[in-house]
């Protein structure tokens, strides 16, 4: 097995996202793959004005969306003023668990979006169908409080794409998805929305499952004749407080940081050595909006 | 000088509407008409919409579905991620596969990917999803005009027209024109039964873009379809306008605008 050197560059910097809130989130949930928590302040919040100065660079180099993640994006005091700023630029798609919401805040955005030409588009992370399955993973009382949530925007104009991340075998994916369209649709949400994303072994993942083995990683014989517009890396980038990341993945690891600003961590390639580089070689695409063919539930 | 061209989208084996579009066109007094791909897909009778290609003199550029149908690969390579979307997209592209002639494949393998023009010292790319690639979707609320924009400038372009995404729209940037120009193959999600093309008057002091709507014999045409076995989904578009299937690679707003 060779995994030396299997380096990626970038092709275009399509996708641009921001780590907005750092690691700091209202939930604590076992399979977060950045161990997100009300007490993790290992990555800060980003500034407003930094945000801006990336959202004019990135319109030079021709950036195609922009991604808002954390930790809970909603628990920065600036995040409805960010997403307002980012549709000037662009398309912009905000990651939430729906439980921190005001209504002030929806209303703005839901106005702002109006005007705009670009989509707002919200992904909600919702892992069960009930408290039952939802919440032994994300926490105590969080199906209600995120159903809620993704009520609110559905009134609101907004259709969430509802992110279930796979923690059930495979053959039980089509129940579970019919389950899901059932109960959001119980909910007001007509014609949901759903993507499945697969379990990133890292972080607070790694505890529940056993993370990756040492051959479940990337070889140069792998990548012959395979699409590599499919890997995140190849058309994304992250900013976060530290700098300019490869992807939303692999923060926490010091190698993924690849430069001060965007024109600099563009240049950079990056060695898929990781076993979360794995998962996304395996799936495609894990990080758009868009489900690549080979994502849960999508074969 | 003025010059008019008209642009037709997808034509999805729309024989009937691309009739209409045809003779519409000739009324408008168009100089030259140009296909953006995908001539293939959703309707009956692949075959039939070929000679009036070539008997209308309409230079084709090579779509996803018109690369698949010409190679005879395995799929269409629309670009669908939905299990449900790739199925239906896959009993239409088997259908079409099965039901066009070897030498309407070889038209569709011969033909270019892009074409470039120079007409009244305006320099047009004509292409059918983006100008790096076939079957990238560029959809109205999802593409940045400073992403339109690194393609006009990396090419010394004044307008880009593509197709692909089934719904029209125009963009004005700092350094030119993108026009989307509809497709003639379906509606375009908006509850109403006719299809679109468009046309671009050129001269040396601009580029001027106008949508055209297309009314034609829908209902022959979902009869026809039905007769051929093309799944009630599709029929249901011809005759509602609005789509029943390709609708998880919509970004929120064309999402919103339909009815699924």
């Amino acid at each position: 097995m060779s995994t030396a050197n299997v380096e990626i560059s970038l092709s275009h910097l399509d996708e641009l996202w921001f780590q907005v809130s750092g690691t700091r989130c209202n939930l604590t949930c076992q399979h977060c793959f950045i161990s997100c928590s009300p007490d993790n302040d290992n990555f800060g919040f980003l500034t407003r004005k930094k945000i801006k100065r990336s959202l004019r660079e990135s319109a030079e180099i021709g950036v195609k969306g922009y991604y808002f993640t954390g930790g809970e994006p909603f628990l920065h005091p600036e995040m409805t003023d960010i997403l307002i700023d980012t549709l000037e630029f662009g398309p912009a798609t905000v990651l939430t668990n729906a439980t921190v919401f005001k209504e002030q805040w929806l209303n703005r955005l839901s106005a702002a979006h109006h005007l705009s030409r670009y989509s707002l588009e919200f992904r909600v992370s919702l892992d069960g169908f009930s408290s039952k399955t939802n919440d032994p993973i994300r926490g105590k009382g969080t199906f209600d409080r995120a159903i809620r949530g993704v009520g609110r925007l559905v009134s609101q104009g907004f259709l969430p794409i509802i992110t279930a991340t796979q923690t059930w075998p495979d053959s039980e994916t089509q129940a579970v998805l019919e389950r899901f369209t059932e109960v959001l649709k119980q909910h007001g949400y007509a014609h949901p929305r759903i993507k499945l994303l697969p379990t990133l072994k890292i972080g607070a993942e790694k505890n529940r499952t056993n993370g990756y083995s040492i051959h479940q990683r990337v070889t140069s014989n792998m990548l012959e004749e395979f699409d590599t517009s499919q890997l995140v890396c190849e058309h994304s980038r992250i900013v976060t407080d530290r700098g300019v990341h490869v992807c939303p993945i692999l923060i926490e690891s010091p190698e993924s940081v690849l430069g001060e600003n965007l024109k600099a961590a563009s240049d950079q390639s990056f060695n898929i050595s990781h076993g979360a580089c794995f998962t996304c070689y395996q799936y495609g695409s894990i990080c758009s909006n868009v489900a690549a063919s080979n994502t849960p539930g999508s074969s | 000088m003025n010059v008019r061209i008209g642009l037709f989208g997808g034509i999805y084996n729309n024989y009937l509407a691309l009739e209409a579009a045809i003779s519409q066109a000739s009324a408008l007094g168009v100089d030259a008409l140009y296909c953006l791909g995908d001539i293939g897909a959703f309707g009956p009778h692949p075959d039939r919409s070929f000679p009036l290609l070539t008997d209308n003199k309409i230079e084709c550029i090579q779509g996803n579905y018109d690369d698949s149908i010409g190679n005879e690969l395995a799929d269409c390579q629309c670009g669908y991620t939905d299990v449900r979307d790739n199925h239906f997209a896959q009993l239409s592209y088997d259908y079409t596969l099965a039901n066009t002639s070897e030498d309407n494949k070889a038209f569709l393998k011969s033909l270019p990917s892009e074409i470039e023009l120079e007409i009244e010292e305006q320099r047009l790319l004509l292409c059918h999803g983006s100008p790096r690639k076939t079957n990238e979707f560029l959809w109205e609320s999802a593409t940045p005009l400073h992403f339109l924009d690194m393609f006009l400038k990396r090419r010394n372009l004044d307008l880009i027209a593509g197709t692909h995404t089934g719904i029209k729209w125009h963009a004005k940037t700092n350094h030119g024109q993108f026009v989307n120009v509809g497709v003639l193959g379906r509606p375009e999600n908006d509850g109403n039964s006719h299809v679109w093309f468009t046309t671009l008057d050129i001269s040396r002091t601009g580029i001027q873009h106008a949508f055209h709507p297309v009314s034609y014999d829908h209902q022959r045409l979902g009869n026809e379809m039905q007769r051929e076995g093309i799944p009630d989904e599709f029929i249901e578009t011809i005759h509602t306008g609005w789509w029943t299937t390709c609708l998880e690679i919509l970004p929120q707003k064309e999402r919103a605008a339909g009815c699924y």
